[in-house]
Parts: C-alpha cells; sequence; structure tokens
C-alpha cells in the first residue's frame, strides 16, 4: 500500500436544525495517498462537500464532527484553531466552486496571493509579490506584471479560478482539496481549468481530492473514485474499476444517468410555428441623465430563427452568448427589433394586450427551481395562476381539478399541491414550473436551461418529462442550455450561439457528427473529452 | 473623481434651494409674527420695524429680496437678536455644537462598530443577546428622556457633574451631553453593524481566508470588517449632519450655547431669518457629508468608481 496521506476513520458530521439533528456525514472511512487524485462523487447533499469542511474546521457554526482524520498522522478533528491554521493554507490547501465570489471583493488578488505565504512562510511583502507573480504565470493569466494588481471584479470567472489555483499552490502544499471547481464555469474554460489541474499536478506531484458530481470529468481526471449517497462511502475503486464494472446499484445508476435518446425531425411540410428574422437586441448599460459613461451589449445581433410545429431547436452557447435573450425576444418579453411571427400572426409590433392573446400559447421555463417560484404561493396556486388570467370563467374547483391533472401529468402526487415550494426538491420544483406552463396548453415552450441546476439523475428524469409531454400535446420547445448532452437527447435541430451571433446550425446529427466550425469543435472537445 | 465632486455639489443646489423655497413659505404660514409679543408694541413702532425688516412688502419681493442675499452668502440680520447678523449668530455658536457633535459622532461610529462586531462574532450567544437588547433599548429612549435622567442622576443626585452649561468645555461639562446625543446613535450603528457583519462572516471569501490559515483576528479585521462597514457609513452620511449642526433638545436641557437653541428659539419667536439661516446650514450639511460618505464609498470598495 502507498504512503497514505489523509487518513478519515469514522467520520460523522452532524448540523443541529431547528427540526432536529441532519446527520450529513455518516461515520464513513476513506484514504488518500501521497500524489493520487481521489475523486470524491456524489449528487447534491450526498455529504462530499462537508466531509472535506470538516477536515479542514470550515463547518457552519451549527455543525459538528466526531471521529478521526489524520493528515500525516496529525489528528485533525477537534485540533485547536491555532494549530489548525499551521496546517491549512500551507499542507492542505483548497479551491471553492464559487470562483466568482471565493475571493475578497475589496483587495487586489496580489495581496491575497501573498497573504498566505507571509503568514506561513514568512515571506517579504516584496518576496511574496514576486511570487505571486511568478505563480500567475503558472496558472497562465496573461501579462502577470500587470494582473497581480488587479482587483477580483475585473477578471472573468475562470481568471478567478486560475488566481485561486495559485493560491492554493504558493506554499507546496502536500494536499490539494477541490471542491466542484469547474461547476460554475462555461464548458470550454472547464476544460482549460481542468487541463491546468492536470498539468500542475504532473509537474508538481502533489495529492489532490476532486469533489464532483459529473463523472465524465472525473474520468478524464481521478485515479481513484469513492461514491457518496446520503453521507456513506457506498463504493471506492479505480476509475478504470469503477466505470467498468460498478457494485453497487447507486453507482450504476449514477452511470446510466447521462441523458440518451434522439429525436426525430418533424415532417418536412409542418408548418412553421415561430419565426423571427433579423432578431436584434441590444441593451445599454450606465449612463443617466447625470452623464457617465454607457456600455451598449449587442446581445443578439441579427438572427434570423424558424420553428416549426413538432420541432426541438436547441440553442447552446456559452454564458453570454445571447441565448435566453433571444429566447425572451421570440416571446416579446424584452425591447428586441425585428420581425416575428406566430403562426399566421405577425407579432412584432403587438401591443400588450394584443400579445396577451397570443401569451397562452407560448410559455416560458426558467433555470432556477428555487428563484422562480413564489414562495408565498402553495404548488397548486401556482400552477393554476395562468387559468385566472386565461380562463377567467373557471370555478375555483375547476381550477383546483386541472391542477390534479397537470400534476399527475407532470409525475407529481397531487396530493401535495397545497405545500409551498420550500417543501419540494429542485426536480419536484421544476416540474411545477413545468406543470404552470403545460396547464394553458401551449403550442411554445421555452425552456431556459431547464435542467442545469439539477443533478444528473433527477435531470434524466426531467429530459424523460419533457419528451413524454412533447409527444403527447405536440409541443414545440426552444430548449436553451450550455449542456450538450441534454441537448443531444432532446432537440433535432441545432444552433451555436456566440457573441450574439449564429456561428453553425443544422440537423443534430451534423452539429454533433459533423461539426464545420471550429468554435463548434471546442465546444463538442470540452464537453466530451477529446 | 473631481468632475464626480464638482456634478454633485452642482446637482445639490436645486435641492438647497427647494428646501429654502419650502422652508421661507412654511415659516410664513405660521401664525403670528417676529413682532407679536405680549405686550403689543406702539403701531408706529411696528410700523418701522416692519419697513425696516421689509416686512411691508409683498411676501413675493421679501422671497426674491432673501435669495438675492442668499446667493451673495447674506443670510440677513435675526429679527430678534437685532445686534446680531444669523451669520454672526452661527459663527457664535455652531463651534459648540460641533466640538459637542464631533464627540459624540466619533463615540457612535467607534462604539457602534465595535459593539456590532463583537455581538456578530459571538451571535446568538448570551453576550449578542444582552448587547443588542441594551441597543434596541437605546434607539426606543429618546434622548428628551435620557438627557433629563441622565442630569438628574449623575447631577442632581449624585453631584458628580454639572447639570448643565457649557463651563471650560472639559470633559466634566461634556460628558453627559455626549452620551445623551451618542447613545441613540451608537446603537443604531451596532445594529447595523452586527447585521453586516453576520452576513459578510457566511461570505465566500471569508470561507477562504479561513481555510488559508489566517487567524481569526485578520479574517475579522481585515476582510470580514471593511466590507461591513459599507452599511453604516450609508447611516453615517444623515447623522454626521444631523449631529453636527446642534441638537435641539440635548443643548436645552444641557443650556449648552449652540446652535439648535438658536434653531428652537428663532422657531418659537418667529425669528424667520434665524430659522432660515439654520435651514440653509443643515442642508448644506447634510449635502457636503453625503457627498463624504460617496467618497468614503469608493476608499472602502474598489468596484465603486466615479465618473
Amino acid at each position: 500500500m502507498a504512503d497514505t496521506l489523509l487518513d478519515i476513520r469514522g467520520l460523522n458530521v452532524r448540523f443541529s436544525t431547528p427540526t432536529g439533528d441532519v446527520h450529513a456525514v455518516k461515520g464513513i472511512d476513506l484514504q488518500v495517498n501521497k500524489g493520487e487524485t481521489l475523486a470524491i462523487v456524489g449528487e447534491s447533499g450526498s455529504g462530499k462537500s462537508q466531509t472535506m469542511m470538516a477536515i479542514m474546521g470550515l463547518l457552519a457554526a451549527n455543525g459538528r464532527a466526531e471521529g478521526s482524520a489524520k493528515f500525516q498522522g496529525q489528528e485533525m478533528i477537534g485540533l485547536p484553531i491555532g494549530k489548525l491554521n499551521r496546517i491549512r493554507g500551507a499542507k492542505i490547501t483548497m479551491i471553492f466552486q464559487e470562483p466568482m465570489t471565493s475571493l475578497d471583493p475589496l483587495y487586489k488578488i496580489g495581496k491575497q496571493l501573498a497573504e498566505p505565504m507571509r503568514r506561513h512562510r514568512g515571506l517579504s511583502a516584496k518576496a511574496a509579490r514576486a511570487r505571486a507573480i511568478d505563480l500567475l504565470k503558472l496558472v497562465k493569466i496573461p501579462d502577470p506584471e500587470r494582473r497581480v494588481d488587479s482587483y477580483p471584479y475585473e477578471m472573468s470567472g475562470g481568471q478567478r479560478q486560475r488566481v485561486m489555483i495559485a493560491m492554493a499552490l504558493a506554499n507546496d502544499p502536500e494536499l490539494l482539496i477541490a471542491d466542484e471547481p469547474t461547476t460554475a464555469l462555461d464548458v470550454t474554460i472547464q476544460a482549460q481549468i481542468l487541463e491546468l489541474l492536470v498539468e500542475l499536478k504532473q509537474r508538481i506531484g502533489l495529492a489532490i481530492v476532486f469533489i464532483s458530481h459529473d463523472l465524465g470529468i472525473v474520468r478524464r481526471f481521478a485515479d481513484r473514485v469513492a461514491v457518496m449517497r446520503t453521507g456513506e462511502v457506498v463504493e471506492t475503486g479505480t476509475v478504470a474499476d469503477i466505470f467498468a464494472n460498478p457494485q453497487h446499484p447507486y453507482t450504476k445508476m449514477l452511470l446510466a444517468a447521462e441523458p440518451t435518446g434522439r429525436k426525430a425531425p418533424p415532417a418536412d411540410n409542418a408548418p412553421i410555428l415561430l419565426e423571427g428574422r433579423d432578431v436584434d437586441v441590444r441593451f445599454s448599460m450606465g449612463g443617466g441623465f447625470m452623464g457617465g459613461k454607457k456600455l451598449d451589449i449587442h446581445a443578439v445581433d441579427h438572427v434570423d430563427i424558424r420553428l416549426k410545429e413538432g420541432q426541438t431547436i436547441g440553442i447552446v452557447g456559452e454564458s453570454g452568448s445571447g441565448k435566453s435573450t433571444l429566447g425572451r425576444a421570440l416571446l416579446r418579453l424584452n425591447h428586441g427589433t425585428g420581425a416575428i411571427r406566430f403562426g399566421t400572426d405577425d407579432i412584432s409590433e403587438a401591443s400588450r394586450q394584443e400579445m396577451r392573446r397570443h401569451r397562452r400559447q407560448m410559455q416560458l421555463v426558467f433555470q432556477d427551481p428555487f428563484g422562480s417560484l413564489s414562495p408565498r404561493m402553495t404548488a397548486g396556486q401556482i400552477v393554476t395562476e395562468g387559468l385566472l388570467v386565461h380562463e377567467p370563467q373557471l370555478s375555483k374547483s375547476d381550477r383546483d381539478v386541472r391542477a390534479i391533472k397537470a400534476f399527475l401529468e407532470v409525475g407529481l402526487d397531487p396530493a401535495t399541491r397545497n405545500r409551498y415550494p420550500h417543501e419540494f426538491s429542485g426536480g419536484q420544483r421544476q416540474r411545477i414550473a413545468i406543470a404552470r406552463a403545460i396547464i394553458l396548453k401551449p403550442q411554445v415552450v421555452v425552456l431556459d436551461e431547464p435542467t442545469s441546476a439539477l443533478d444528473r439523475s433527477v435531470q434524466k428524469q426531467i429530459v424523460e418529462l419533457l419528451r413524454d409531454l412533447q409527444a403527447k400535446h405536440d409541443l414545440s420547445y426552444l430548449f436553451i442550455s450550455h449542456d450538450l448532452a441534454v441537448v443531444r437527447a432532446l432537440s433535432d435541430y441545432i444552433i451555436v450561439m456566440k457573441s450574439g451571433k449564429i456561428v453553425e446550425e443544422g440537423s443534430t446529427d451534423q452539429i454533433f457528427d459533423a461539426p464545420r466550425e471550429s468554435y463548434t469543435r471546442e465546444l463538442m472537445a470540452a464537453a466530451f473529452g477529446k | 473623481m473631481l468632475r464626480f465632486v464638482l456634478r454633485r455639489l452642482m446637482s445639490a443646489l436645486p435641492t438647497i434651494f427647494i428646501v429654502v423655497t419650502l422652508s421661507f413659505f412654511l415659516m410664513r404660514v405660521a401664525p403670528g409674527g417676529p413682532f407679536n409679543l405680549e405686550r403689543p408694541l406702539e403701531p408706529q413702532t411696528l410700523e418701522n420695524l416692519k419697513r425696516a425688516f421689509l416686512l411691508d412688502q409683498p411676501l413675493v419681493v421679501q422671497y426674491g429680496h432673501y435669495l438675492w442675499n442668499l446667493l451673495h452668502g447674506d443670510l440677513g440680520p435675526s429679527f430678534i437678536y437685532r445686534d446680531f447678523t444669523v451669520a454672526e449668530l452661527i459663527a457664535k455658536s455652531l463651534p459648540y455644537s460641533m466640538t459637542l457633535g464631533a464627540w459624540a459622532l466619533l463615540v457612535a461610529v467607534l462604539g457602534g462598530i465595535a459593539i456590532g462586531s463583537y455581538a456578530a462574532l459571538r451571535q446568538n450567544s448570551f453576550v449578542d443577546y444582552a448587547v443588542m437588547s441594551i441597543a434596541s433599548f437605546g434607539i426606543t429612549v429618546p434622548n428628551f428622556v435620557l438627557a433629563p435622567i441622565l442630569s438628574f442622576v449623575f447631577a442632581v443626585v449624585l453631584h458628580w457633574l454639572p447639570a448643565g452649561g457649557w463651563g471650560d468645555g472639559g470633559p466634566r461639562n461634556l460628558l453627559l451631553p455626549v452620551i445623551s446625543l451618542a447613545l441613540p446613535q451608537l446603537a443604531v450603528f451596532a445594529r447595523i453593524t452586527r447585521g453586516s457583519m453576520i452576513e459578510t462572516l457566511r461570505a465566500d471569501h471569508i470561507r477562504t481566508a479561513r481555510a488559508y490559515g489566517l487567524p481569526t483576528r485578520v479574517v475579522v479585521v481585515v476582510h470580514a470588517m471593511r466590507a461591513a462597514l459599507v452599511p453604516a457609513v450609508s447611516y453615517l452620511g444623515p447623522v454626521a449632519a444631523a449631529v453636527l449642526t446642534g441638537s435641539v433638545v440635548v443643548e436645552t436641557v444641557y443650556g449648552l450655547p449652540g446652535v439648535g437653541r438658536y434653531f428652537v428659539l428663532g422657531a418659537l419667536n418667529r425669528d424667520y431669518t434665524l430659522v432660515m439661516g439654520t435651514v440653509v446650514l443643515i442642508s448644506v450639511f447634510i449635502v457636503v457629508f453625503n457627498l463624504l460618505v460617496d467618497i468614503l464609498y469608493a476608499v472602502l470598495d474598489p468596484r465603486v468608481r466615479y465618473e
């Protein structure tokens, strides 16, 4: 057996809450060896992050850890903060899921990089700054001599994550804990960050604990995998073993959770349902009557799009590519220009009153299943709210009957319709949002990243639900997503967008099997590995 | 930045103009006038006084006259203290108010931030609850209740401190007025700081600082405090203007010769120009302190940039 660096035995983490204790990590055993990459895989709430937070002494105030976690023979659980502070940031370092907020917004990155070096190694301000510049070079930040004096807000998410990695490497740690380091980043950036981690690991030879929900990434990156579920480690093994020969049913389920299936295109003579010609949306930021500089953003740049009856168009692109803005412009929900037709009607100039007639046929489902449902209404009220506007003649009991039907259709227990959104899981909430859309019997549904905030296994169920509903009600979808696996499973036609323009479009098979543009190929490579 | 400051000062002029106009006419709507005394004046004397102070002219003419003088920096003569101009009265009393106010502000800001941060670090502990209950008490008890009680206990009963008067302006004379003036504001600062500190301590970048082995002291003072101060700073602007231009209640209770007292006497005696003068003074202070607060924002948070 190789040298054990971190030895976790019988680790428990509990959180006290007003409704009783939550047992987040249930007596797990785990070992991390010198120089290896251990991936801890699990869905949200599996306890994978809290295990590492406990070792680092970073549990929330209501959390407590029991058991043992020895790092190089030193017991970490219950270690006084003074001694703990000599290990964390020096021998064990960490990078986090939230690159946008993990750096202090008020200090230059050079100072933040220097701080742990000065603290742990007693470097002078000048020496620390010089090393900070070297580190920025190491993580491939262009122009490091200048960037060392940048504030975090002046950098992109990917760059901030590189800065975090530089900070993690500053004191030559033995162990790096990477807690979902790429989840919040666009796929192409994600690939770059992972490449950087792989390269650095080979050069520096440190051990990495890589916490992730994404098996695709783990496969390319880790030596060993530990699968966690509801606070327990259900299976550990080498990457090859886990992927080729999973033992535990949960691991098998996770592996099978990649969305599958294809959608057949509609008939060639299917009528066009929603058409946008020369759609153009610009936003101005800043300015105002007191003057100040205005920033113009060309979010959608003269785009043409035609959605046929029964068709699903997948619109893919990275954040800021204008895909959501395009979806909204087609529903006349922002101030875009261009000719928009719905069925036989030109709705480009339709007033609010005129649009109301069409609204029920054009529904929208949002990405955030937590923010898009009113916390003060019951699920039943949320789902039937649209009926109040579009079918005002219905009585309360009529609406209730419709709510029960809609709940059944999206696979929710109708008995739960009197509960409030916070009592539902993320996947269930997204079902509520879908029920709210389809109860109005729409023709077009714009799905704006409806699965992005969900765990893979839940994602798969939502994909299947959307597919069933489409077949049953002859729906047409505009499916906006950065997740190519989901897009491939649901769409028959794909539009790739970048900086407000269409880079490439075509049938799903053509885009995935024979992409013509280099940007499309780059997206594919980042999403599916080489 | 300089352009920003100039633009802000320019945009303050309409505000001050509106304040001046409103208070000018509101004062005149109030019944009575500066020369309605308990023992009425001789009609001829009254006539002469009115002519001397332009009160015999139509209101619009008086208003135009006042504005014209104001533009030249002339606040006019006091109607009641007839040997002084309003500017002289303010110049005489403002130093007292500002000395008192500056001490009170210092106590309120430093004390409030220290107490609020301490409570935040021990959130939901006994200390936190105790400190915050006292703070709530400080906010609820108005200073026209607090000031006489302090004066009664420490001066009348215990004879430790004088009951009022400026004296030599030393600690013995200032202690009670400063406490009376500072305590309610200190309580507000403590509450604001506690709230924002609790929020900041949960921020991701605080977790980063802790994960990198920085001692709690550094995490709190360097990384949390600066971000947590922003809400307290926004409250600082209006409070500083209010406290520095004299407290009506505290100056009256302790018999201090500050601006606040003249404001009350002016209002009671319908000394139109004196009230207008203090109103102008306070609005200028508010404008200036809000501007200082905006500049302080930019110092605290590099993301704030003014064009």
